[in-house]
């Protein structure tokens, strides 16, 4: 029986040794790494590399086939919570109803991701379509959005629920040159508030400082 | 539990918009009992005795209609992966989806069926008897396709496979469901007996089907 750690120290993520498989063949095999809170690490990689598999391992989507993934210390409270429950998954698609608005799906997410002590904290849905410059757009069917529009509703979703841990899967994908300064300047925040920043990308982040994870082999 | 909350009415407003599959299911219910009396004649005695069957024949096949978009299109758009990240097991989860798809899809054909009976020319305790064995196993109808739909979440046209595994699985449904809407309309077997049995296979698909689904779900997602 240990005390709860304090809300003050550090995150940090630990992977070892993880292997995932996708329908049998190997995909990744001995990844290790650690994040600190504060930390932004770029998966890079060619193609086909793993950076996607990694990612839903990550967020749990994945049984990964040997290894485990950590995130130290366990939250207060409630030790027993899994990565998974909190991380923020934001991956190729972005999750959205053509039929439902933006606010609607902000809404949705809130009290779907939202949990704990620090969900007071976290921006309402209006605030968060602020952010991406979306709030001229809270109450259009998502159908009739661009898809760079329906990229900054899933990235607003990022900021109704408060989940230290960010697993970002191209992020950058159909923004514009604002939008992704947008994106830069929430990673920044979050990294700011002591949270990690997983994030597959082909191109720079827009951060100062960001580690690489190269996951070529051979 | 507000997260479930907050599902279930997705859900019921998703299913509320055009193509959600709500008012569709009810139309191609009607579509079913319409054409059964173009096809056997204008036999009204005949209609009375097989109205109970029909009735069921039709309400199975318009819930397996609608079932492959259960999981189906949460999958497509990666919401799936939105709701297995949230802090509910994924268990209780299709559970809600599957109430919300009832809801939108079982009850109101149970709500409708009197109305239909009456063009088979069905009499009133029939009528009756139809729409309690609806109420009750119109829910085993939509977990057992539930199950179905987890197992081809992942495949494009899974509509049509989905429906070749349930309905074999529905079969025991549908008889007891059949022979308990008959004696409601007189015979020599009590109503109760088929009935409860009914209420049986309806309990036990409603425990099972969360964790089957859920199982599904997992797996295919891999």
């Amino acid at each position: 029986m240990t005390l709860p750690p304090s809300p003050s120290s550090p995150l940090s993520l630990v992977v070892q040794d993880l292997a995932a498989e996708r329908g049998g063949r190997p995909v990744l095999a001995g990844v290790s790494f650690a994040a600190r809170g504060g930390e932004a690490l770029g998966v890079v990689g060619r193609n086909g590399a793993g950076k996607s598999t990694l990612l839903r391992v990550l967020a749990g989507l994945l049984r990964p086939a040997a290894g485990r993934v950590s995130l130290e210390p366990p939250e207060a409270g409630d030790p027993d919570t899994p990565v998974a429950e909190r991380a923020h998954y934001l991956g190729h698609a972005d999750a959205l109803k053509p039929a439902l608005t933006p606010r609607q799906h902000l809404a949705f997410a809130a009290a779907l991701l939202g949990r704990g002590p620090a969900a007071g904290a976290a921006a309402t849905p209006d605030e968060a379509l602020e952010r991406v410059a979306l709030g001229h757009a809270g109450d259009l069917p998502c159908g009739y959005l661009s898809a760079g529009q329906r990229r900054r509703v899933a990235l607003a979703r990022l900021l109704v629920a408060v989940r230290p841990l960010w697993l970002l899967d191209e992020p950058a994908t159909a923004l514009d040159a604002a939008s992704q300064a947008v994106l830069a300047g929430m990673m920044r925040r979050h990294l700011a508030g002591g949270g990690i920043v997983v994030a597959a990308t082909h191109g720079p982040l827009g951060l100062d400082g960001w580690r690489e994870l190269r996951l070529d082999r051979g | 539990m507000p997260a479930l909350l907050a599902l279930f009415r997705r859900d019921l407003a998703l299913a509320r918009r055009i193509g959600g599959g709500g008012t569709t299911g009810i139309v191609f219910f009607l579509c079913l009992v319409t054409v059964v009396p173009f096809a056997v004649g204008p036999d009204l005695a005949l209609l009375a005795r097989i109205g109970p069957a029909i009735l069921w024949i039709a309400a199975l096949l318009s819930t397996l209609l609608g079932l492959d978009r259960l999981f189906g299109a949460d999958h497509e758009d990666g919401s799936l992966d939105q709701l297995r990240l949230a802090g509910t097991p994924l268990e209780l989860v299709v559970a809600v989806k599957c109430l919300a798809h009832w809801c939108t899809t079982g009850l109101p054909l149970v709500i409708v069926s009197p109305l239909f009976g009456l063009m088979l020319a069905l009499d009133g305790p029939a009528l009756g008897g139809v729409a309690a064995t609806l109420l009750v196993g119109t829910p085993a109808l939509t977990c057992l396709g539930a199950i179905g739909a987890a197992l081809t979440v992942s495949l494009r046209r899974g509509g049509l496979l989905l429906s070749v595994l349930v309905m074999p699985l529905a079969i025991p449904v549908l008889i007891f469901g059949v022979s308990a809407a008959d004696a409601a309309g007189g015979g020599t077997v009590p109503f109760a007996t088929p009935f409860l049995v009914l209420c049986g296979l309806t309990l036990l698909a409603l425990a099972g089907t969360p964790f089957a689904a859920a199982a599904a779900l997992r797996l295919t997602a891999e």
